[in-house]
Order: C-alpha cells, then sequence, then structure tokens
C-alpha cells in the first residue's frame, strides 16, 4: 500500500502535549516539513521558548536548547556566531518574544542575525492558563484582563511584523495563518523561505503565525479558528512585510 | 621566561582569555570593566572571533549560554550592576551544567551605587546570586599577573566540572597597570559530546536544558550536582599563606584587600604583633582547611573587606567560634588603608575588639 | 629600595601619561611596580591622579597614602595631597600654574614653570615631560635609567613624538 501521509523525519515520535485543537502541531509538523525539504535536519539546531513551546525540544529529531524567558534570539545569536554554517531557529510564542523578549527580538533583527525565528501570535499567554498577552485584542477578555483589555490602561496590542520591517535591517518578515488549508499550505512555504534564506546567509527572517487557543479563549476548536477569521486576522493582516529579494528585483 | 609586558588588569582577563582559546566575547559596556570589551572589539576581528556589543547584560549572558552549548571557550564581563542582570543567565548556564566564564570587576552598590572598587558583591557571588541551588567557582585575583593567571584557570575549571567560573575582581585590579607575564597560548582539551553541533543525522539529537518538570528528577539532578561541587571543594580550593608559621593574627583578605594587608603587616610587625595573612584565591570554594587549623594557633582573626561584612561570616563558619573574629572594612567604594587595618589588629591584640 | 610617586592635577594634563612613562621606565629597569590611575568621570577636566610605586621587591599595595614624591599641576592638587607626603619627601610643583608654595618645612620643594617651559619650547602639552624631567634629575631613585626605551615604547605609534618628549624631559632636567 502507499504511503500518502506520513510524520516527517524530523519529529520525534514522541506525543505532542498540546491541547486538543491547539494550532501549535500544525506549526511544529510546518517546520519540520521544511527542515526536511530543505535537508537540513543533520545541521538544525533549534532554540525552545518559555510558554506552551517549552518542550519543543522533545519535538524535533535535531538538536534543541531550551531558553529562559524571552531570550531565544540571544541565544540563537550565540549559537549562530558560534557554527555560522549550522541553521539555528527558534520557536517562540507572543509572551516571550514580545513583551519579555522585546529587546532581544529587535536587536536580533536590526543585526540582520542569521537566523529563523517561528513566532506564534495567539494573543495570549497559554501556560500560565491565559493572561492578557501583548498581543490581545482590545476588549479581549482574559485572566488579567477579566473587563476586556483596556487600552486606556493596558495599550494597545503589538504588531510585530510591523513593527520589525520598520527596521532597516532584516531580511524577511511574513505574517501567515493556520486556520484553514489554503491558509496551512502557504505558511508552509513561507517556513521553507525562512530556512532557504538562512542557507543562503541572506539573514534574519521572521514568520508571524496567527495561532489560536481555544482552551485559554474559551472556545472549542472550530469556534477558535473562527474567530481567527473574523478577530484575529483583521487586526493582523496578513502578508508580506519584508522582502529583500524582492525589493532587489525591483 | 616570557617577557614581561605592561598592561592593565582588564586588558590581562581579555587577553589571557584569548590565549585560552576564547574565541567568543559578548559584552556590555560598564565602568570599571569597559577595557575588557574595547580589547575584545580590537582583537576579536583580527584573529577570526566574535567580539559582539549586546542590547544588553541578559542577552550578552544569553549569547554566552548559546555558544557555551556548542561547546566552544566563551567569556563574558560586566560590573556589579550589570552582574545582577546576567544572574538568570548564570543561573541556567549552571542548571544546564554548561562552562562558561564570568568576569565580575565589582564598584560599589548596591543600586547604581558608585564606580569605585568594592567588594561587595561576595554574597551574590559566593552564595548563588541566581535562583537555585547552585555554585560558580569563584576566583579573586589580587595582581595584574593573577588577572591573566587566573582567568586562564577559570576556562579550564569551568570545562573540567562543567560549570560556569567567576573571576571576581575589583575596579583597582581593572584599572591598575602591572607587569606582567601572560599565559602561553592553549585550547580546550576536554570531550564535549554534549555539545549542540547538529546531529548530522548520526547521532541522537543533544538537548540542552535545565527544566525538569518531575520533582524528583530535578532533585536527583541537583545531588548529582553537589557530588561535582564537593570534587570541586576537594581539588579546587587555593589560597596563599603569608607569614603565618609565627603569627598570632590572622588577616583574612583577598584582592585589593590583601595587597592593603601586606603593607599592614609590615608596619605590624615592626611594631612587634606578629601578624599573618590568609588569602582566599578561591573564595567558593572557600578555604575553610587552613582557617580552622589556624584558629588552633592564632589568638584571633581579623577579616579585611571592601563591603559592610560578608566574607566574615565565612571566616567565622571555618574556625568554629574557637577564636575571636573581627571585622576591618569600608564600603561604597572605598579600600581600607594600612592604618586603618594596622589599628584593627592593634585593637584585637589589646583586647578591644568587639 | 621603594619609591612611591603620586602625580596629580587637572585631567587633559597627561597626568596618567606620566605616570604610564615611570612604569614603563621601571620596567625596562627590571623593577616590580605598580600603576594605579583615578578613574570614572572626572578622565576629561576634572582632577586626575595617578599612583605609581616602583620597588626592588614585588610591591604590596599600589594605593599610595603617603607619597615619597608628589607631582602637582594645579593647586587643587596642592592643597589636597601636600599633607600626605612623607617626612623628607619631595615635591615637585608647576610655578606656572601654582602661585602658591609649599607650606611644610619637612619636605623639599621644586618649582618648575614647567608648562611656560612646554609653551616656549612649542609643545604646550608636554609640561608633564617637562616636570618629570626635573624630578629624574633630583630623586637620583628614580633616575634617567631606561627613560629612552620607555619613551619608544610608550610614544611607538608616533615616533615624531619621541624626539619632541626626549627634548621635553631634558629641558626638565637642566631646568
Amino acid at each position: 500500500m502507499a504511503v500518502v501521509f506520513e510524520k516527517p523525519k524530523s519529529l520525534t515520535s514522541k506525543e505532542f502535549h498540546y491541547c486538543p485543537g491547539c494550532p501549535h502541531g500544525i506549526i511544529h509538523r510546518l517546520v519540520a516539513e521544511a527542515i526536511d525539504n530543505l535537508g537540513i535536519e543533520g545541521k538544525a539546531i533549534g532554540v525552545a521558548p518559555v510558554g506552551c513551546a517549552v518542550m519543543a525540544y522533545d519535538y524535533f529529531t535535531c538538536d534543541m536548547i531550551e531558553a529562559a524567558h524571552g531570550r531565544a534570539p540571544a541565544v540563537a545569536t550565540g549559537i549562530k556566531r558560534s557554527l555560522p554554517d549550522n541553521i539555528v531557529f527558534t520557536y517562540q510564542g507572543d509572551g516571550d518574544l514580545a513583551s519579555i523578549g522585546m529587546a532581544e527580538t529587535v536587536h536580533a533583527a536590526t543585526r540582520n542575525e542569521n537566523i529563523t525565528i517561528i513566532f506564534v501570535n495567539n494573543a495570549i499567554y497559554g501556560m500560565t492558563g491565559g493572561q492578557m498577552a501583548p498581543t490581545s485584542l482590545p476588549g479581549q477578555v482574559t485572566q488579567t484582563s477579566p473587563y476586556g483589555r483596556d487600552v486606556k490602561t493596558a495599550g494597545y496590542p503589538i504588531k510585530v511584523a510591523e513593527l520589525l520591517s520598520s527596521l532597516d535591517a532584516p531580511y524577511y518578515i511574513e505574517r501567515v495563518a493556520v486556520n484553514n488549508v489554503k491558509n496551512v499550505k502557504h505558511a508552509g512555504k513561507a517556513i521553507e523561505k525562512a530556512f532557504r534564506n538562512q542557507m543562503e546567509g541572506k539573514g534574519f527572517s521572521l514568520i508571524e503565525v496567527i495561532s489560536a487557543c481555544p482552551t485559554n479563549w474559551g472556545l472549542t476548536p472550530q469556534k477558535a479558528l473562527q474567530w481567527v477569521d473574523e478577530k484575529m486576522i483583521p487586526y493582523y493582516p496578513l502578508g508580506v512585510y519584508r522582502d529583500k529579494d524582492k525589493e532587489a528585483s525591483v | 621566561m616570557a617577557e614581561k609586558v605592561l598592561m592593565k588588569g582588564n586588558e590581562a582577563i581579555a587577553e589571557s582569555a584569548i590565549r585560552s582559546g576564547c574565541l567568543h566575547y559578548f559584552g556590555y559596556p560598564i565602568t570599571p570593566q569597559t577595557e575588557v570589551a574595547a580589547y575584545m572589539a580590537k582583537r576579536m576581528p583580527k584573529i577570526g572571533g566574535v567580539f559582539l556589543q549586546a542590547e544588553s547584560e541578559i542577552s550578552a549572558i544569553n549569547m554566552v549560554y548559546g555558544v557555551a552549548a556548542t561547546g566552544k571557550r566563551v567569556m563574558t564581563s560586566s560590573s556589579s550592576p550589570g552582574i545582577s542582570l546576567k544572574q538568570e543567565g548564570i543561573s541556567y548556564i549552571a542548571g544546564s551544567d554548561l562552562p562558561a566564564v564570568i568576569v565580575n570587576v565589582q564598584r560599589g552598590g548596591p543600586g547604581l551605587g558608585g564606580i569605585q572598587p568594592s567588594q561587595s558583591d561576595y554574597f551574590q557571588a559566593t552564595k548563588g546570586g541566581g535562583h537555585g541551588d547552585y555554585h560558580l567557582i569563584v576566583l579573586t585575583p589580587s595582581s595584574v599577573q593573577e588577572m591573566a593567571d587566573l582567568t586562564s584557570l577559570a576556562f579550564d575549571l569551568a570545562d573540567k566540572y562543567r560549570m560556569p567560573a567567576m573571576l571576581l575582581a575589583d575596579g583597582t585590579m581593572g584599572q591598575m597597570m602591572e607587569p606582567v607575564v601572560l599565559p602561553e597560548p592553549k585550547t580546550c582539551t576536554v570531550d564535549k559530546p554534549w555539545a549542540l553541533t547538529g546531529t548530522e543525522c548520526k547521532r541522537e539529537h543533544n538537548i540542552v536544558n535545565s527544566l525538569y518538570l518531575s520533582p524528583e528528577v530535578l532533585e536527583r539532578t541537583n545531588i548529582e550536582r553537589f557530588e561535582r561541587y564537593k570534587e570541586v571543594e576537594k581539588n579546587e580550593t587555593r589560597w596563599e599563606e603569608y607569614m603565618m608559621e609565627d603569627a598570632e593574627y590572622c588577616i583574612v583578605a583577598f584582592g585589593i584587600a590583601a595587597r592593603v594587608a601586606k603593607n599592614a603587616i609590615k608596619v605590624l610587625r615592626e611594631k612587634g604583633i606578629k601578624t599573618g595573612l590568609i588569602r582566599p584565591i578561591t573564595v567558593w570554594p572557600f578555604p575553610s582547611e587552613p582557617i580552622r587549623k589556624a584558629a588552633d594557633k592564632v589568638k584571633g582573626f581579623i577579616s579585611v573587606e571592601l563591603s559592610m561584612g560578608q566574607m566574615i561570616e565565612d571566616v567565622k563558619l571555618a574556625e568554629e567560634c574557637k577564636k575571636p573574629v573581627s571585622l576591618c572594612s569600608r564600603s561604597g567604594g572605598m579600600i581600607p588603608d594600612v592604618e586603618r587595618i594596622v589599628k584593627s589588629v592593634e585593637e584585637m591584640a589589646n583586647g578591644e575588639a568587639k | 629600595m621603594t619609591s612611591q610617586i603620586l602625580i596629580a592635577g587637572f585631567g587633559g594634563q597627561g597626568i596618567l601619561f606620566s605616570g604610564k612613562l615611570l612604569a614603563y621606565k621601571a620596567l625596562s629597569e627590571g623593577k616590580e611596580l605598580s600603576w594605579l590611575p583615578s578613574y570614572g568621570p572626572e578622565m576629561r577636566g576634572g582632577t586626575a591622579s595617578c599612583s605609581v610605586t616602583i620597588s626592588d621587591e614585588s610591591v604590596g599595595s599600589p594605593i599610595i597614602d603617603n607619597p615619597d614624591v608628589l607631582i602637582v599641576m594645579n593647586l587643587p592638587s596642592l592643597d589636597k595631597y601636600e599633607k600626605t607626603v612623607k617626612k623628607g619627601g619631595v615635591i615637585f610643583v608647576d610655578s606656572t600654574l601654582i602661585a602658591r608654595k609649599v607650606e611644610r618645612e619637612d619636605v623639599k620643594a621644586f618649582y618648575i614653570p614647567a608648562t611656560k617651559m612646554a609653551q616656549d619650547m612649542g609643545t604646550p602639552n608636554l609640561a608633564n615631560i617637562v616636570l618629570l624631567g626635573k624630578v629624574l634629575k633630583e630623586c637620583p631613585e628614580i633616575g634617567m635609567n631606561g627613560m629612552e626605551e620607555a619613551l619608544k615604547k610608550v610614544v611607538s605609534k608616533h615616533p615624531e613624538m619621541y624626539e619632541r618628549n626626549l627634548k621635553a624631559v631634558e629641558a626638565g632636567y637642566n631646568y
């Protein structure tokens, strides 16, 4: 019988610990597929964040390191500077990357550090049980914004792709989503490009993946995907925010 | 013998690190250690090394964590407030059993404090500093020569015991120039099968990590680490004894305080007060044994420090209440002078010490 | 034999450089030494000082509480350090910049119009070196030995400075 669908080689056989309906599994798979497609499993070194994906080091077959909260881009910088021929990526959530780790993110970007960042934006702190994230939407109810995010006191969400694309240095920044088949397929291509850029020595590539958190949003997985369509994507428009490949050809 | 050159302590650290095979340095400007970064910035590009001025101390130590995980020799340096910022990363490095060298050229604190020399990060360096059960090997240079020698030693010990080592200096040591014979170039000889290098699809993946969600496993990991610390205590405790053969009073001091103490000892001996010095070269592990032995011979101990009195606690623990221990110290960037040390010892000799 | 030399003045007068020269001189003579600068925001314009200890045996503390030799290039430094000089010590005063005399009678004092001399020689920033020349003359335990070698080392990147510095040393020495 022909095998038509199988687990990517770059994923271990360890079962994911993620909640039912959590897109982390899909995003992990997309990262692993990109690594497989590019044949870089043996050269890849991944940096896991603090957050729901903290145990990502158990799921990828490549060498892995676990970073302190928000510090993944700095850790990745150290690794890449030590081993420039290896392929170094971080996998980070919104609290990790856009709150506690904002300085590390911005400075890795402005150095055009030749690394790949997979940034998962689900507008909430999942691991700690659903607190307000830097990317939580105005009015969004969370454990620490029980009356809805009040922009007067809690400020506005941070649009990471837009913010980083205001810098001169970064090579490639794109925002994608994984809420339907079409978007998932496109996200896979973007992630692969972000890795390929690094292989070609082009520099900093960040893919912001609009994700969902059914558990902490208090929605069914299906409703959560709908919420992504109706609330998240209008606030966080998908698309390419920076691509120096294209700029060069213009 | 190799040529003696004249160097600032901070420069001696940097050059010694390079000669020890450290080709990765991450720093952030802060007085009084900036010369380390400046020296690295100048040299590293010429020898194929990496100098990176990080966006913060926090980033710098996490870059160190990244390089250490790849098995290469790596260093960062800072001064007291910056070292506080690095504590998170140091705890992760210790918890992941990685070798790395951290230099603290201390200045007065707390808070922004001042920029003059201090030893008031003693507790921070020897009692943990960051969160969790761990230790650093802490080396305390007392001359520019030792700035070079102990930096070199720090790399070897860090690799040997898979743990971070700290060079605990002070502003005086960093800023002063003395003749120094630089160590011969060397590289790491320790095998590092745990290092992240890419699996090349030929081995199981390596994971560098300090997360253990099972308390049983975390406890076991900590116990195993402390077994290794015992080895460090057994093999690597270092100190110097100066005029202790016939001493009736024992000064305990390290770094710049030990230098001033040696001058004071000369004055005291001219006055007929037989005083000696035990100078810890490692403050973790602390040289408790020679102090305990000295307690059987001397009439008392004087802990000379550039702090409100931190090391004195270890001196008291070491001598087990056998003899009185008094404190002679200045704080905030001040340095106890010869006169003050002489007076402290005289007070003890006259039974006036509190 | 141990000499403790304290040099003090304004930042920018070459206080640390004078000390460095003495340190290199001691190194080329094969002596033990330490050089300790004041550091921090006073580097430009505020008061600067530099402690140099030269000895036949290993140097204890690099900190100088009571210098054998004091070299001062501004009034605040003379006011501050005159009382600290050892009995029988020597004070060198740049008399272009400091109008008053040394008050103590248990120390020797020399007054050199170093700043004026340096200006007249067309090298106004070498007053520190002129002053140092006089020190080498009047303190035989320090002396001229090793000075040329030290100068070569210290100004190695600017060989044209060697001659000018040497001239300044000689001017002070022969004053």
